[in-house]
């Protein structure tokens, strides 16, 4: 179709559109710029991620599962060990895949708006992207980092063997709620639970998986609005318990 | 009565220039409308594809103000009349002339997929539940306005390796078949080139019918080939069982 090119502008970033394309993907580079940013410090901080000192029962889910905390033979950061879980489920997850190619790959920026066009584009057909298709794999690491912070959040509510609740513990509630449903809704997990079945009538385990399916596809059509909110209780979670921990705000204990 | 500008593209794949054209705009016009309102007073060569002015047959796909629609579908009340309003071809295949693209490639990549195949003495009886997921697919009006949109096609042109989001649907809808019993999957990731879509969601944007097209066809059956192809574990699995599929 090389003729065509020659009466369309095949210039980087044209487009006959005339609405701000742009104005979706800023929002994209600073919410997921800064996240990362603050992760990255977070996670190499090495301090002021629980509260056990202070006898307020929080960890921070950056931190969690804590391992090695005493240094006995890992010398950095506990979060450096643990990192790559989280990270990986949220890398290689198909929303923000869609994302961050267009955010920061501008592959392409906007619908109909030009890519560089290049000829060497692979998508994920070829490393680094086609590690992407392990997906299914990251999920199952979440399950296991989503069974932590369930216990993280349970025990949050135990405070010195007596039932408290601080606003801590409700926005460690409100973390893990909003992180089982961002795991739960994912595409990969939708395939698995019944997705990849023909026939959802043919036998009883069918049938079950079809009503899995059918639940996790209503769960599914939600998965860009739980994948953000829960990026955001995430870093507000961790961030909280930053400033409890580090003396700059005191918890209050509602009951 | 208000007075709109239609900058129309006026040529073919060799040659070509844009030229302006002034249409009242009635009631509930739409730019297929104001297109054959030009073609009927000012110029009777203007070459438009248009069936049904109903939405319905797919035909009058082009690029309003550099967005993907249909013309039957866009109304004019809905453009703002202050700056000339564009209309070109769509820009990912060749023109013939004027509005009308050679969308052939399109039938060469559909030839491509196995047609339906249900078993030997199939039961034809199907169940709601199993058929709720294809008939969404069934929508398709093959107005290639996915295809048009897709930046693997439009910008980096790679037709021979990637058949296209509509094939996606259309190869979802078989796959996914209580009746039908071929395997695409190979097909799907070496000929149609699933992995080549980068899950963007411009088609799904763009299609009229509102098909969910990466959500419901294109990740599903990226999912499908994970199976078969990337999944160790499921690997391991048929090597032991010697099932096809696990
Ligand atoms: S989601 Fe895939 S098929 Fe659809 S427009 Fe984007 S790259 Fe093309
Ligand atoms: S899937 Fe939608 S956009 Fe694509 S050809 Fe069919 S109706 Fe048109
Ligand atoms: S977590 Fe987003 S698709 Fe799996
Ligand atoms: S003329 Fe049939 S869809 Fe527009």
């Amino acid at each position: 179709m090389a003729e065509l090119h020659v009466l369309q502008d095949q210039t980087f970033g044209a487009t006959k559109r005339r609405d701000a394309w742009w104005a979706e993907i800023i929002p994209v580079i600073i919410v997921l710029g800064g996240f990362g940013l603050y992760a990255t410090f977070r996670a190499f901080e090495g301090k002021f991620y629980q509260c056990w000192d202070l006898g307020i029962p929080y960890l921070s889910p950056f931190y969690s599962p804590l391992i090695d905390a005493q240094h006995h033979w890992w010398h950095w950061s506990p979060a450096l060990l643990i990192l790559g879980g989280p990270l990986s489920f949220r890398a290689t997850c198909y929303y923000y895949r869609k994302a961050y190619y267009r955010a920061f790959f501008l592959d392409p920026p906007s619908c109909a708006v030009n890519d560089r066009g290049h000829k060497s584009y692979k998508g994920e057909t070829a490393f680094p992207f086609i590690l992407q298709n392990l997906h299914r794999y990251a999920f199952y690491l979440a399950l296991i980092f989503l069974a932590f912070l369930w216990y993280d959040a349970v025990c949050a509510f135990d405070w010195n063997g007596h039932f408290g609740i601080g606003v801590g513990t409700l926005i460690m509630t409100v973390n893990v709620i909003l992180l089982s449903l961002y795991s739960f809704s994912c595409h990969s997990w939708r395939h698995l639970i019944g997705g990849k079945l023909e026939c959802f009538s043919c036998s009883a385990a069918s049938s079950a998986r079809g009503s899995g399916w059918r639940f996790t596809s209503m769960l599914n059509e939600r998965h860009m609005l739980f994948a953000w909110l829960s990026l955001f209780s995430v870093g507000l979670t961790d961030f909280y318990i930053r400033m409890v921990s580090a003396g700059v705000i005191t918890d209050i204990k509602i009951f | 009565m208000a007075e709109a500008t239609l900058n129309i593209f006026r040529g073919d794949s060799t040659n070509g220039k844009r030229v302006d054209y002034k249409v009242d705009v009635t009631p509930g016009m739409v730019v297929l409308d104001a297109l054959h309102a030009i073609q009927g007073h000012q110029a009777p060569d203007l070459a438009v594809r248009w069936n049904c002015k109903a939405g319905k047959c797919g035909s009058c796909s082009a690029e309003v103000n550099g967005r993907p629609r249909l013309t039957c579908k866009t109304r004019m009340d809905s453009l703002p009349l202050d700056r000339p309003i564009t209309v070109s071809p769509m820009k990912t295949f060749p023109v013939i002339k004027d509005l009308v693209t050679d969308v052939s490639w399109n039938y060469a990549v559909n030839k491509k997929i196995t047609p339906f195949t249900p078993k030997k003495d199939t039961d034809w009886k199907m169940y709601q539940q199993d058929i709720d997921r294809v008939q969404e697919f069934r929508k398709c009006i093959e107005c290639f306005l996915c295809q048009n949109v897709c930046h693997v096609l439009r910008d980096h042109d790679v037709k021979d390796k990637f058949g296209g989001p509509r094939f996606f649907v259309r190869a979802a809808s078989l796959e996914m078949h209580p009746l039908d019993v071929a395997d695409r999957v190979p097909m799907i990731k070496e000929e149609l080139g699933i992995g080549y879509c980068n899950i963007t969601k411009c088609c799904t944007e763009v299609c009229p019918e509102e098909i969910h097209i990466t959500d419901n066809a294109i990740i599903p059956l990226k999912e499908r080939v994970v199976d078969e192809y990337y999944d160790p574990i499921l690997r391991i699995v048929r090597k032991i069982t010697g099932a096809k599929k696990a």
